[in-house]
């Protein structure tokens, strides 16, 4: 008899920590079997699917990739609250397992050379497992409501970090691309994750200064695969894979280069 | 042990297909599951030409179920044809295509499109919520049910699933229509319109403010009208609605159902429509059943 399944499947993964971080904020580390090893083939910029124990909430949680330790078949998420399943998953302590599919998405794209990494929000987690990962020479810039910053701290061992808060209380009073413009910062690259106007403030300073720049965009999922097309964004050009100026966030991206978008 | 059935004339391995639009051309599940393992592979709706879909946010969660309002994004049917069939061939599967149109005459092209293609099935959508034009439309009145479906019959070279819609006052009626119009099977039941408003934003959830809900919440009104189309039509009958696994497959089996089709369950866990094949082989075994066939509409 022909197996019904084809390999890729849920894989039980077991929490090794869980602390809160800020209020609403996360930090948990999960261990994979050596045998699905989700950890192994993760790069910055992926996400995984974490799925509820509880039947009345199917849908898959995307999260994005904070850590990734692969010798120790681990992967860190931090994550903020905002809802039931989250609120689930902040309860699980050490011991505590969890279903996972992953890694999703297609991660940044490594450059060489000068870079500017930009995190607003809760999308600062994917770029400190970014800033880890990234060679060269590496400024981080990260934005928050207000003095109830996290991660900042884990930053300082890749590269030079400005902070900027809205409320004036911690760092530069305003944006990111206001900390960016303060401080004179300049790259080759930008990399940048976070919350939908900051990602336009990057895509309109990065076309002004003539800078690449890769963002990381998030949306509603459904299957996080790519087969159900709830997540897409709107591409300058037709997509080949759509036929429409649509793209698959889960699939095509998270992360595009920013010229690929369309607002 | 057999869980072989006849569809339409077409010739099942076993009853379990995908619900369209939940497993797009079955390409990116195919890492999952193994295709060949499956009766048939339903595929999105496609139009006969693309369409970019609605506004996101597209989809919400609810409990025991979810909201979507996709707008039947798809590439059209040139790229579906260069791509999508040729990918499917590869495996030992049916194909069922799902048909989606703005006017019949839409419809109509993509029905003549597919005519000379290896394919098994059709199945014409005039059942979507989430479109201005088309889908639902051609769903509720079963006077436009039987003529959609004649006029379709008369250009289609492979047998015709018409599936309906939830939202009417008598599911029987239209399925009486579509059998009248020549249709060679029935499926059901498309997504219930549904809303959800987001309190501290005060706004819709969906962009489209309505969307059609699905999953095992629904799973009950989708038993009750298979079991009720089962018997008012003598075509087969294609269930789906909330089917998490074998059990749920068997609940619809039992009220008609020939075959049955796995939809949202496959965004819950993307082996789903494998683990219901291999839970039927299983609730076969432990009940020592020979047929499967035995258990279509075995519950009277």
């Amino acid at each position: 008899m022909e197996k019904v399944t084809s390999g890729k499947q849920k894989c039980i993964a077991k929490v090794t920590s869980q602390v809160m971080l800020s209020a609403g904020i996360y930090s948990m580390w999960l261990k994979f079997p050596e045998e699905q090893d989700v950890a192994a083939a993760a790069v910055p910029g992926q996400f995984i699917s974490l799925y509820s124990k509880d039947g009345s909430r199917l849908l898959p949680r995307p999260i994005s990739i904070c850590g990734i330790n692969r010798a120790e078949h681990m992967l860190r998420i931090v994550y903020r609250v905002a809802g039931k399943g989250t609120e689930e998953f902040a309860g699980y302590a050490a011991g505590d397992t969890v279903s996972v599919v992953g890694p999703l998405g297609n991660g940044f794209t490594m450059k060489e050379g000068k870079s500017i990494l930009i995190g607003g929000g809760i999308g600062i987690p994917p770029i400190l497992s970014l800033a880890k990962e990234l060679k060269g020479d590496v400024t981080v810039v990260l934005g928050y409501r207000n003095r109830d910053v996290f991660l900042s701290e884990e930053f300082a061992p890749y590269g030079r970090v400005y902070l900027s808060t809205e409320d004036g209380s911690v760092g530069t009073k305003g944006n990111v691309i206001d900390a960016i413009r303060e401080h004179h910062l300049t790259a080759d690259t930008i990399y940048a994750c976070g919350p939908l106007p900051m990602l336009r403030g990057v895509k309109a300073y990065a076309e002004q200064e003539g800078i690449a720049a890769q963002i990381s965009m998030e949306e509603r999922m459904a299957c996080g695969i790519g087969a159900c097309l709830a997540c897409v964004c709107q591409s300058v050009e037709k997509d080949s894979h759509s036929n429409v100026k649509n793209k698959r966030i889960c699939k095509d991206g998270p992360v595009f280069d920013v010229q690929e978008i369309e607002w | 042990m057999n869980l072989s059935v006849d569809f339409a004339g077409v010739s099942m391995k076993n009853p379990v297909t995908t619900a369209s639009g939940t497993f797009g051309s079955g390409a990116e599940y195919a890492e999952f599951v193994n295709l060949n393992c499956l009766g048939a592979v339903t595929t999105k709706g496609v139009a006969s030409v693309p369409w970019p879909g609605n506004p996101t946010p597209r989809i919400c969660e609810t409990y025991g179920g979810m909201l979507n309002a996709i707008g039947l994004q798809n590439p059209g049917i040139d790229l579906f044809l260069k791509r999508d069939i040729p990918f499917l061939k590869q495996y030992d599967t049916n194909i069922i295509v799902n048909v989606c149109g703005k006017t019949q005459e839409e419809y109509l092209e993509v029905v003549e499109r597919l005519a000379d293609q290896e394919i098994d099935l059709l199945e014409i959508n005039i059942s979507c919520p989430n479109v201005k034009a088309g889908g639902i439309a051609f769903g509720q009145n079963p006077k436009l049910v039987e003529k959609m479906t004649a006029r379709v019959k008369e250009k289609a070279k492979q047998p015709v699933i018409m599936k309906l819609s939830p939202n009417v006052t008598d599911i029987a009626e239209i399925a009486r229509a579509a059998e009248a119009g020549g249709a060679d099977a029935v499926s059901l039941i498309n997504t219930l319109t549904g809303m959800k408003i987001d309190i501290e934003k005060r706004k819709f959830a969906l962009a489209n403010k309505t969307g059609g809900m699905s999953g095992p919440a629904v799973k009950p009104v989708a038993v009750r009208m298979v079991y009720q189309v089962a018997h008012a039509v003598s075509i087969p009958v294609l269930g789906m609605g909330g089917i998490q696994n074998a059990e749920d497959a068997l609940e619809f089996i039992m009220a008609g159902a020939t075959m049955v089709a796995v939809g949202t369950a496959n965004f819950a866990n993307p082996t789903a429509v494998a683990d219901v094949v291999n839970g039927l082989e299983r609730f076969m075994r432990d009940h020592a059943i020979s047929d499967i066939r035995e258990l279509i509409g075995c519950v009277e």
